[in-house]
């Protein structure tokens, strides 16, 4: 199997994630697309380190787990919050900084 | 030359009495009106020990100077803040403080019942101090300081009861009429500065034969200039005659005796310019002859009494300015005329104060008559100063005009002829306006319609215009004895220095200036003679109506300056609001348009930004495809 069907597939995931972080409305989903993005990132990153032979990209995809990782527990903590002061989770609903 | 420490203090005294009673406020109330008559005598005081003390010297060693401190000093170009006390000064210094110190004695009566006294004596004293530092400076840049100081305290003092629209209009109009001159007087200094390098009276004096015909010429027209404009003399005269809402006291000191006769001394100062520019001199001589004769026009037709006393100081000045111009020998005769025009114009000026004081402030002469019985001191004053200006011997004015006269007549040819008759025909029409002034005011009816009889002055104001009267009677034979002014002021003006053919014995000319005075007086009392109207008569002459718009000069200097200035400055003002502002609110508006069109993009949709992102990331990644590709 030729090593860029992995990039075309971290191609693939990267397009479905953006696609679903600008058409949908519900902060889980469009957080989950974000986390979608990074891991397609990732996976580029991992074949692109395959291709070269070193381990650096690798070393770059355990950042961006352990960044995506804090990302997910603010992320989620500020959608708690916004759910708990606006009762939505609708991100055009959190169009404004102030209530 | 001799220096003197004293100098400093004519000016410094009246300067800081002017400060302390405007900074001093209500406290100064009570007391301010005395304090700066206390100045005023001070500084007359310390000009009279100066005169004695110069009257000990022999001739050459008279003028003093002082030296206070270098005011510029760039490269070869110095001018020092100096005072310089010569023959001629100190007859100003005299006259300014002298009839100064008097004025403001009649002054405390006049304004006593005036809120604002403090103010005007603080603006009195102002003027005395600028009006001695422009006699006293030793260069043109010192007596322009002085120039426009005395142009300020005009101002202030025309506008002193600035709570009247017509009045501050009138403050305003000498303003501008003497900028007009002010900028005749800075174009002569510059001209000066480029010519000879140097402004001060001494150094010019030194090296005027170095200079061209032509630059002395254009010095000279400047210097013209300036003095029409200070000195009311044609065209820039029509200030005066407004100049007279101020309050009588300020209209008998400032605009008679002494700031109106600034341009006088100008000529006078600058007799070495004007003698090597024949053209200039003309000049001075052509605006002379003019003035002198428009404004006893102007006088004929006035009912206003400071009105017609006013044109009657534009004609007298127009005497003054034509024998500046006739070269060496007229100077002294114009500084004498100067100085007992400065005496008997004051004592009239007050005097109709005086008038307007017994009758309410009524200043037209239609309602007045008959006031002669109930003033008498006042009436008796203002005759003597009336025997005084139409000139009738023994009076000052018969020694000052007289001799006005036969120099003009003694010119020469054709000039000696127009102007001897222009001044004897001046002579004549004084003497009808000014018999004219004295009947409709002290004698026939009584017109003032109403029961209330006018009252004598006090005391306070008769004394000083007492004194006045005592110059008025007595100055033209002081000075004129023995030729005593003329030697007096020989090393300033060298007036020996040319003979002229005396085209006319003196006593011929005498006896015609007598004639035509004669005739002049029998004409007015042949024509103001028993009883007169309250209002003025409708159905006048041409000449009258165009006399009483004196002469059409407001409407010329309206339709000719004023109306095309204003039009100019309204197209100016259109331009500057729409071009430039325009240009400026184009900017903001572009500004404004683009920020709102902007502004959409910030939405607050999270969605839409990650959506301009993506959009951005893809348009940099096509840039890149594009450049390395």
């Amino acid at each position: 199997m030729a090593i860029a069907n992995y990039l075309y597939l971290s191609a693939i995931l990267f397009t479905i994630g953006a696609v679903g972080v600008v058409i949908r409305r519900n902060a889980i989903v469009v957080f989950m697309c974000i986390e979608l993005m990074l891991n397609a990132a990732n996976l580029a990153f991992v074949t692109f380190a395959r291709i070269n032979g070193n381990l650096q990209g690798q070393v770059v995809a355990f950042f961006t787990m352990v960044v995506a990782a804090c990302e997910v527990v603010v992320g989620l903590a500020i959608i708690v919050t916004i759910y708990r002061s606006r009762r939505s989770i609708s991100v055009d609903d959190a169009s404004l900084l102030k209530r | 030359m001799q220096t003197s420490a004293n100098l400093v203090w004519l000016i410094a005294l009246p300067l800081f009495s002017s400060a302390i009673l405007l900074l001093a406020g209500k406290r100064a109330n009570s007391w301010g009106h005395v304090m700066a008559t206390i100045v005023s005598a001070s500084a007359f005081t310390i000009g009279f020990v100066e005169f004695i003390a110069m009257q000990s010297r022999a001739d050459e060693n008279r003028a003093v100077a002082q030296k206070l401190f270098t005011w510029i000093s760039v490269g070869s170009f110095n001018v020092d803040a100096s005072l310089l006390l010569d023959q001629l000064s100190i007859c100003f210094v005299l006259l300014i403080t002298g009839v100064g110190t008097l004025i403001h004695i009649y002054s405390i009566a006049y304004m006593s019942h005036d809120l604002d006294r403090r103010r005007f004596f603080a603006y009195l004293n102002l003027f005395i101090a600028a009006m001695l530092l422009l006699v006293l400076g030793d260069s043109y840049l010192n007596l322009y300081v002085g120039w426009e100081g005395v142009g300020l305290a005009s101002y202030l003092l025309i506008g002193f009861w600035n709570q009247k629209p017509a009045y501050a209009t009138a403050a305003k109009k000498a303003f501008v009429a003497n900028r007009v001159g002010d900028v005749g007087l800075s174009l002569a200094i510059m001209i000066a500065f480029a010519t000879f390098g140097d402004v001060s009276f001494a150094g010019i004096k030194e090296h005027v034969e170095h200079a061209s015909s032509t630059q002395l010429t254009a010095i000279g027209l400047m210097l013209l200039l300036a003095a029409c404009g200070k000195s009311a003399q044609f065209p820039l005269q029509s200030w005066l005659g407004d100049a007279m809402a101020g309050p009588t006291p300020v209209s008998a000191l400032i605009h008679a005796a002494t700031m109106v006769t600034a341009g006088v001394y100008l000529i006078t100062r600058s007799n070495f310019i004007f003698d090597e520019a024949p053209i200039a001199q003309l000049m001075v001589l052509i605006v002379g002859g003019i003035t002198l004769l428009f404004g006893a026009i102007i006088g004929t037709a006035k009912d206003d009494i400071k009105k017609a006393l006013a044109a009657s100081t534009m004609s007298q000045i127009g005497y003054m300015i034509l024998a500046t111009g006739l070269g060496p020998i007229g100077y002294a005769f114009a500084i004498m005329h100067l100085l007992t025009h400065g005496f008997f114009k004051a004592s009239m000026f007050l005097g109709a104060g005086s008038v307007m004081h017994g009758m309410k402030d009524e200043v037209n002469m239609r309602k007045y008559g008959g006031i002669g019985k109930f003033m008498p001191i006042t009436a008796l004053t203002f005759g003597l100063g009336y025997l005084a200006i139409i000139g009738v011997p023994p009076f000052a004015g018969f020694y000052s005009k007289d001799k006005i006269i036969e120099t003009a007549f003694n010119a020469g040819g054709m000039k000696g002829l127009a102007l001897g008759i222009a001044t004897l025909l001046g002579a004549m029409i004084t003497a009808f306006y000014m018999t004219r002034v004295v009947i409709l005011t002290f004698f026939g009816n009584e017109r003032w319609g109403h029961k209330d009889e006018p009252h004598e002055s006090p005391a306070l104001m008769l004394i000083p215009i007492g004194l006045l009267s005592i110059g008025s009677i007595a100055s033209g034979f002081i000075l004129s004895k023995g030729e005593g002014l003329v030697h007096w002021l020989e090393p300033v003006v060298n007036p020996l220095k040319e003979h002229h053919d005396e085209f006319l014995p003196p006593i011929v000319v005498s006896l015609m200036t007598l004639t035509v005075v004669a005739i002049g007086i029998l004409i007015a009392v042949s024509k103001y003679r028993g009883d007169q109207l309250a209002q003025a008569p409708e159905n006048v002459s041409v000449l009258t109506k165009a006399a009483r718009r004196d002469l059409f000069q407001d409407d010329l200097n309206e339709s000719v300056f004023m109306h095309p200035g204003q039009t100019l400055v309204r197209n100016i003002l259109n331009i500057d609001y729409l071009v430039l502002d325009g240009l400026v609110r184009a900017v903001g508006s572009v500004s404004l348009t683009a920020g709102s069109r902007l502004r959409s993009l910030q939405n607050g949709y999270v969605r839409s930004y990650a959506l301009l992102m993506i959009i951005g990331a893809l348009a940099l990644i096509a840039a890149i495809w594009v450049v390395t590709a």
